[in-house]
């Protein structure tokens, strides 16, 4: 979505000041996407260019000019609510090109890869499940407070002004989109082990091969100093199929 | 967590069947649950989850290794015992919540008690504070039918946990109810772990295994992943014991 859109959604509420634009805007998408003031001014300034936005009238004692929607700018907001957002152009996920390139790399343990990620989503998610029940126990009264890991400490700033407000809905809102967008990050890195497993050597399923190889020959990313020893099982054996591992994740789990 | 573990697997391996058709369900698992700790098992079908739920529940015995609930073992106990420690200590949740449909919910939550010998009367009354601690009282006069997935499900955890039961097994609880009532009945599951009850959870759901205080990863019967927060070095290096 635009930051265009976005503004114009909450003036299309009544007047409103840039900084108050900005803040609101920030606080009913829970932090997830900061603005800066320079950001709301180039915006409104196209936006009254365009026609969409104008001003309400002189600048206050303070200097600062409120603004409102233009009808012009009604029928745009409506067309936006209207059309569904635009998903064919797949965002590049860093994610994504790390495994399809540690498939086709010689040295790299990509199952050492995947568990690192899913290690690092899960508690991604623990965290974002934390937040998402203290915030349900302040809807219900019960305050709960914790420890804030680092990572999410910025959501947790606007998680604030959400229990003293009525906007509990919309933060909640957020918290679950990335709860979801976790989760489905979690289903791939599955999906991806598993496939690499699959095309592993059918005798010796993945586990059997870890604990049968105390050389540590068939783990090269996990022990360096065995990198003169043959690749992995599973890092040979997707190489050679490499386009099929790729062109069976299309993106469509991850975009 | 400074506590003694509650739950303590060592170096757990359970093969079914002999020879060349031996399967190895469970390979060296090692796995400790504090009281107060929720842990959720994750992993692919046939990765030996619901064998590792079997295992600790005592329901299944390994082949090799040891499993200790609040310091019994397990493994030297005979079948009477065996089944008494099972009914007195830990209880279990099952996906289809398992509940007698011609029983309402106290007497469904009061059924374990009165299986031990407890006496009706008492049994109801402890049944009954269960369901009110954990604000299930008004549900206590409705049979199965007249309750929702959920609301069994979280009759189903008060019979887990009625009495002295300290520790609660669940596979997939949350797999018959949808997205929303699932989160409902984990949020009953955690408040009792926070209560200080040890919690086992089997699950295919990330989204569910991250109410967990911790994610064992198994695949192929093996530990290959354990992650989660913790809060003591001490603790990281027993979850490096349970990864190795």
């Amino acid at each position: 979505m635009s930051v265009r859109s976005g503004l114009m959604a909450l003036l299309a509420e009544g007047e409103k000041y840039g900084a108050q634009l900005r803040s609101e805007f920030e606080a009913r998408t829970g932090g997830t996407w900061p603005l800066n003031v320079g950001q709301v001014y180039t915006t409104l300034d196209r936006l009254v260019r365009d026609g969409l936005v104008e001003s309400a009238g002189e600048p206050d004692a303070e200097g600062r000019i409120a603004y409102r929607l233009t009808p012009a700018g009604h029928a745009e907001l409506g067309a936006w609510w209207g059309t569904p957002v635009d998903r064919t152009s797949t965002p590049r996920d860093e994610l994504t090109i790390k495994l399809a390139l540690a498939v086709t790399a010689p040295d790299v343990d990509v199952q050492r890869v995947v568990q690192t990620q899913r290690t690092a989503t899960l508690r991604h998610l623990h965290d974002l499940t934390r937040l998402k029940r203290e915030s349900l126990g302040r809807a219900e009264g019960a305050v709960e407070e914790g420890h804030r890991p680092d990572h999410i400490a910025h959501l947790d700033a606007v998680a604030e002004p959400r229990a003293a407000g009525d906007n509990g809905l919309a933060w909640l809102l957020v918290l679950e989109n990335l709860v979801f967008a976790a989760e489905a990050e979690v289903r791939w890195l599955d999906h991806v082990e598993t496939m690499l497993a699959r095309r592993a050597v059918p005798a010796a399923s993945s586990g059997d091969r870890a604990r049968a190889d105390p050389t540590g020959a068939g783990a090269t990313g996990a022990t360096g100093a065995t990198g003169a020893g043959p690749a992995s099982d599973i890092t040979s054996t997707a190489s050679r199929h490499q386009p099929a591992v790729v062109s069976s994740n299309p993106g469509g789990d991850h975009s | 967590m400074s506590s003694a573990p509650h739950v303590v697997m060592s170096d757990v391996t359970r093969i079914h069947g002999s020879g060349e058709t031996a399967v190895t369900a469970l390979a060296g698992v090692s796995l400790e649950i504090h009281p107060g700790e929720l842990v959720a098992v994750m992993g692919p079908s046939g990765s030996g989850k619901s064998t590792l739920l079997n295992v600790a529940g005592g329901l299944d015995r390994p082949t090799s290794g040891s499993v200790s609930i609040g310091g019994d073992t397990l493994t030297d106990l005979g079948p009477r015992d065996l089944a008494k420690l099972r009914r007195r200590r830990m209880g279990f949740v099952f996906q289809d919540y398992n509940l007698i449909p011609s029983l309402t919910a106290a007497e469904n939550v009061a059924l374990p008690l009165e299986l031990d010998g407890t006496r009706a009367r008492q049994a109801r009354r402890q049944a009954r504070h269960t369901l009110d601690l954990m604000g299930l009282m008004d549900l206590s006069d409705r049979y199965p039918d007249q309750m929702s997935g959920g609301q069994q499900q979280r009759v189903a955890i008060a019979r887990a946990l009625v009495g002295s039961r300290r520790f609660v097994l669940a596979d997939e609880p949350t797999g018959a109810l949808d997205s929303h009532t699932g989160e409902e009945v984990l949020r009953v599951l955690r408040d009792r772990c926070d209560e200080g009850v040890a919690g086992l959870l089997v699950t295919h759901e990330a989204r569910h295994a991250a109410w967990a205080d911790r994610v064992v990863f198994l695949r192929d019967g093996v530990v290959v992943d354990t992650t989660g927060q913790r809060e003591s070095p001490e603790d990281l290096l027993s979850a490096g014991e349970a990864a190795r």
